[in-house]
């Protein structure tokens, strides 16, 4: 990551004014996009978008050729561009041989992608946006910073002073007087333009039918008063048929302006007469810009079933600090991280890659189904094995790898900071170590792991046994957490092994794009459960849960080991957390949970890998709930906590207002404990309570029903 | 249906009026005009699509007792017109929406230039949601369908919503409920 990157991001997070409109327009999108919602089965209707949008993605040249072929025979006239420079230059040939000095146009992400307007300005061509955020953007010489809603970022302040300049009159402060200055201005200019230009967001190949989705009505102006329109469609936007429209219309406008259908939507189905009778000369631009490319990529295919919502920005934690001039380039945030890649500048791409936590809120609102943050890490991946990993990084896994040196180095690491080491944590590092506890205090490394108490635990021969996968934080940092679980176990006559060549989840290499250390960790953990007697494997954290249950199998595949993946699958069948598996204890009668007295009110944290990946949030509830908690729940109780292991310490000036924004969700719930599955979660949110001097207790649910089981039979 | 149609409509900021019949609808339009103001004057004018026929309606019979009203729709009358005039093919009742065959120049530009669009609707033509609409919508034949919810709106500046921004600030629909016999949404010829 480069120094002027973070200075980026710095700047962003020290603009008030952008955090706060992002900050606010995402609490209301929560629950405005619920309302849109309502009555409709959401899963239902992505499920049909991905179907048409994946189909449609691997027969781009039959459906262009389909395409082209309806709207010419109605009069459009369909140019098919490779190439963001043929596009240009055919916009511009035709503005040069029609004599075209002006153009209008309506809001089109495509022509972002191109560059367009610099071309046409250079041309001598006056070209005005006319949508209204882009507009104010076109004004202010800026790229749009999200993609339904390009000036998202300024404040009606700004939008005066823009404005002002322009019409050469001091404007008020007024939102619908600012709106009214806009409508008398650009009414003129779309009453003399000789050229409009459109986007679209769908194109129909059965028909050869342009949908163009709008709220202002600029694009119905753009697409009747010039006699010439122009509309460029990226291929990703076509789909077979025309009832394929109905599920893209019914999402759509729900996830992006949470309405329930927007003020306009026109469907163009070739040349419709000009204004004064004589047929409009439609010229649609069918884009392919590597979207062919990406069609034929097994992974990166998906992306081509977005349908340009932007519901990814809206509930990202990143995007709502930073804005998509930093998370983004022409495109923006997740979906805008992998465009980027494909179709903008690869520098780019390669910083802000890296800014996804990876919590996976995105995937649960893409209504094209796309697996984002996986995606991205795929752009990682490919990245990494293009030009290697740094050293520093690749001598970090070889220390992580191996678990002994590993904690040894925690370890000696812990012990040189004896003299800042208080309750069990460390409050301050010196020098260049200090940005990983500026915001929250590290917790102190235990002398002896968790691989070597267990020994020392007197278990009982119980009729069942599970192994368990310790992971680096209950191994190294929480081996209390790890006494709790066996402790729990024991009394369902559960007994607990410890393979003792377990290693590393590969979590942190895969998040870092480093796929053949990910499928090492694969097959050294693989080789150290393979013939272990045990009905489950059981963890305690989340993202190594997932990772042995998911990723494993996706790394194997990735690094083309095939032959791993039956052991991988095996392995991968048997995995549990430890809430699910409790639960199931309960259920079979081995455990009872009893209340216990007098305890303090609790909120609940969902760990992003527990709740999204694992989708597991109701189980832990209903323990506590047993336990004889009263569980309040908190706001955003599924949003990250800012940890995303590697990324706290990438992105620490990120990570500390996304912990801020949690720990104060829970000090608003008045509990005196906060609750949750993870022991990355328990480091980031103690270490930020802690610091902040919060009484607030940070607890491990195991740890909370540790006291509170008994034998159930 | 028309309740759903009528409540849908009306929370995105349209104007819905029922009337049993076209002259009762055609008594209120005329008393709309007047109260609106519209005189043969820049910017108080009214432009009316008359084509299609709508049943029941006859822009004939306000000749001369609206002064400024025409059916003569040019981009320049359409651009200095109060009030835009045109009828519309279905309503969606799951959204309150209208739709449209707006092939014909002359009904977008009654529809997006003027401040005010009266859209004049068949009850009988109110149909519960797209899916039910899909098999009447005729992209082959039509050049140019629109879907019209509400007037034109924008939320960006500070996300704040603000009625009428290049299209009409109002939006102002006459149901008409005419012949009950009428099978709503009948495929048209192509």
């Amino acid at each position: 990551m480069t120094d002027t990157f973070h200075q980026e991001i710095t700047q962003a997070l020290e603009n008030s004014n952008l955090g706060g409109a992002l900050t606010r327009f995402s609490e209301a999108y929560r629950t405005s996009r619920a309302k849109a919602y309502e009555g409709v089965d959401f899963e239902a209707v992505r499920a049909q978008i991905a179907e048409v949008k994946g189909g449609a993605a691997g027969r781009f040249p039959e459906l262009t050729a389909r395409f082209k072929e309806e709207a010419e025979k109605r009069g459009a006239k369909v140019f098919v561009a490779d190439s963001p420079e043929k596009v240009r230059n055919y916009i511009l040939d035709l503005a040069k041989a029609k004599g075209v000095t002006k153009v209008v146009k309506s809001k089109s992400m495509a022509s972002e992608e191109i560059h367009l307007n610099k071309a046409l300005e250079a041309a001598g061509i006056q070209t005005k946006e006319t949508d209204l955020g882009e507009w104010i953007i076109q004004l202010a010489g800026q790229k749009p910073s999200h993609m339904v809603m390009p000036a998202i970022h300024l404040t009606k302040e700004q939008v005066a002073e823009i404005f002002s300049k322009e019409v050469n009159e001091r404007l008020e402060n007024d939102i619908p007087k600012l709106v009214k200055v806009a409508r008398r201005e650009l009414r003129e200019r779309f009453l003399e333009a000789d050229m409009g230009i459109s986007g679209a967001n769908i194109a129909v190949a059965e028909t050869g039918s342009l949908v163009i989705i709008t709220n202002e009505g600029n694009a119905r102006l753009v697409t009747t008063l010039p006699r010439i329109h122009v509309a460029i469609v990226g291929l990703e936007k076509l789909v077979p048929l025309f009832k394929d429209i109905a599920p893209i219309l019914k999402a759509l406008p729900r996830s992006a302006t949470s309405q329930l259908l927007t003020s306009y939507v026109s469907i163009i189905t070739g040349a419709a007469p000009n204004v004064d009778g004589s047929p409009k000369e439609l010229h649609i631009v069918l884009m392919d810009h590597r979207r062919t490319e990406m069609a034929r990529d097994p992974v990166f295919k998906e992306a081509l079933q977005c349908i340009r919502c932007a519901s990814c920005l809206n509930v990202c934690p990143v995007y709502r600090l930073v804005g998509g001039h930093v998370f983004g380039d022409v495109y923006t945030g997740g979906i805008g991280t992998i465009l980027t890649a494909w179709t903008g500048a690869m520098e780019r791409s390669k910083e802000i890659q890296g800014l996804c936590i990876q919590c996976g809120s995105c995937v649960e609102v893409c209504p094209g189904k796309i697996d984002i943050p996986g995606l991205i890490v795929e752009v990682r991946r490919r990245q990494v094995k293009e030009q290697g990993q740094s050293f520093v990084q690749k001598s970090i896994f070889r220390v992580v790898n191996d678990r002994r040196l590993f904690h040894s180095v925690l370890r000696a690491a812990s012990l040189a900071q004896k003299p800042f080491e208080k309750d069990g944590f460390i409050r301050h590092l010196p020098m260049f170590l200090s940005g990983l506890a500026d915001f929250r205090s590290l917790p102190a490394i235990a002398d002896k792991p968790f691989r070597d108490e267990i020994r020392a635990i007197q278990q009982p021969k119980g009729d069942r046994k599970v192994a368990f996968y310790a992971g680096c934080l209950i191994d190294f940092a929480y081996p209390g957490t790890g006494r709790s679980v066996v402790e729990v176990l024991n009394r369902a006559g559960v007994e607990v092994v410890f393979p003792e060549k377990q290693t590393c989840c590969g979590a942190p290499a895969r998040y870092s794009g480093a796929y053949d250390v990910a499928a090492q960790n694969a097959i050294d953990n693989i080789q150290a459960f393979e013939g272990v007697d045990a009905e489950a494997i059981l963890s305690a954290c989340p993202t190594c849960t997932a990772a042995l249950r998911h990723e494993f199998t996706a790394a194997l595949k990735s690094e083309g080991l095939a032959e791993w993946l039956p052991a991988a699958q095996k392995l991968a069948d048997k995995v549990v957390d430890f809430s699910s598996y409790v639960t199931k204890l309960v259920a079979e009668g081995r455990l009872t949970v009893e209340a216990g007295k007098s305890l303090s009110g609790l909120t609940y944290h969902d760990s992003c890998h527990l709740k999204r990946t694992l989708h597991v949030s109701r189980e832990p509830r209903e323990l506590l709930a047993k336990a004889g908690y009263t569980v309040t729940e908190m706001a955003e109780s599924d949003t990250c906590c800012g940890m995303g292991g590697s990324y706290s310490v990438k992105f620490p000036e990120i990570s500390a207002p996304i912990l801020e924004r949690k720990l104060s969700n829970i000090q608003k719930t008045g509990a005196g404990t906060v609750a949750m599955d993870c022991p990355g979660c328990v480091m980031q949110i103690r270490g930020g309570l802690d610091k902040k001097g919060s009484p607030v207790a940070t607890r491990h649910v195991a740890d909370l029903l540790v006291d509170k089981v008994r034998r159930g039979y | 249906m028309f309740e759903s149609f009528k409540s849908r409509a009306e929370a995105v900021s349209a104007e819905v009026h029922r009337f049993a019949n076209g002259s009762e609808a055609s008594r209120f339009l005329s008393d709309f005009l007047v109260r609106e103001g519209v005189a043969d004057q820049p910017g108080k004018r009214a432009v009316w699509s008359a084509a299609p026929e709508f049943p029941g309606i006859d822009p004939g019979s306000f000749a001369g007792k609206i002064p400024g009203l025409t059916v003569d729709v040019t981009k320049e009358k359409a651009a200095e017109a109060k009030v835009g005039i045109s009828a519309v093919e279905w309503g969606l009742a799951d959204t309150g929406t209208l739709v449209q065959d707006a092939s014909d120049v002359k009904l977008r530009l009654a529809s997006t230039l003027p401040e005010i669009h009266v859209a004049l609707l068949r009850t009988g033509r109110i149909v519960p949601d797209l899916q039910a609409l899909l098999p009447s919508l005729t992209p082959e034949s039509s050049r140019y369908i629109a879907f019209i919810t509400g007037p034109s709106r924008t939320a960006d500046i500070e996300r704040v919503l603000t009625i009428g921004v290049h299209g009409p600030v109002r939006l102002v629909v006459l149901a008409v409920d005419g012949d009950p016999a009428e099978k709503p949404a009948e495929r048209r010829p192509s």
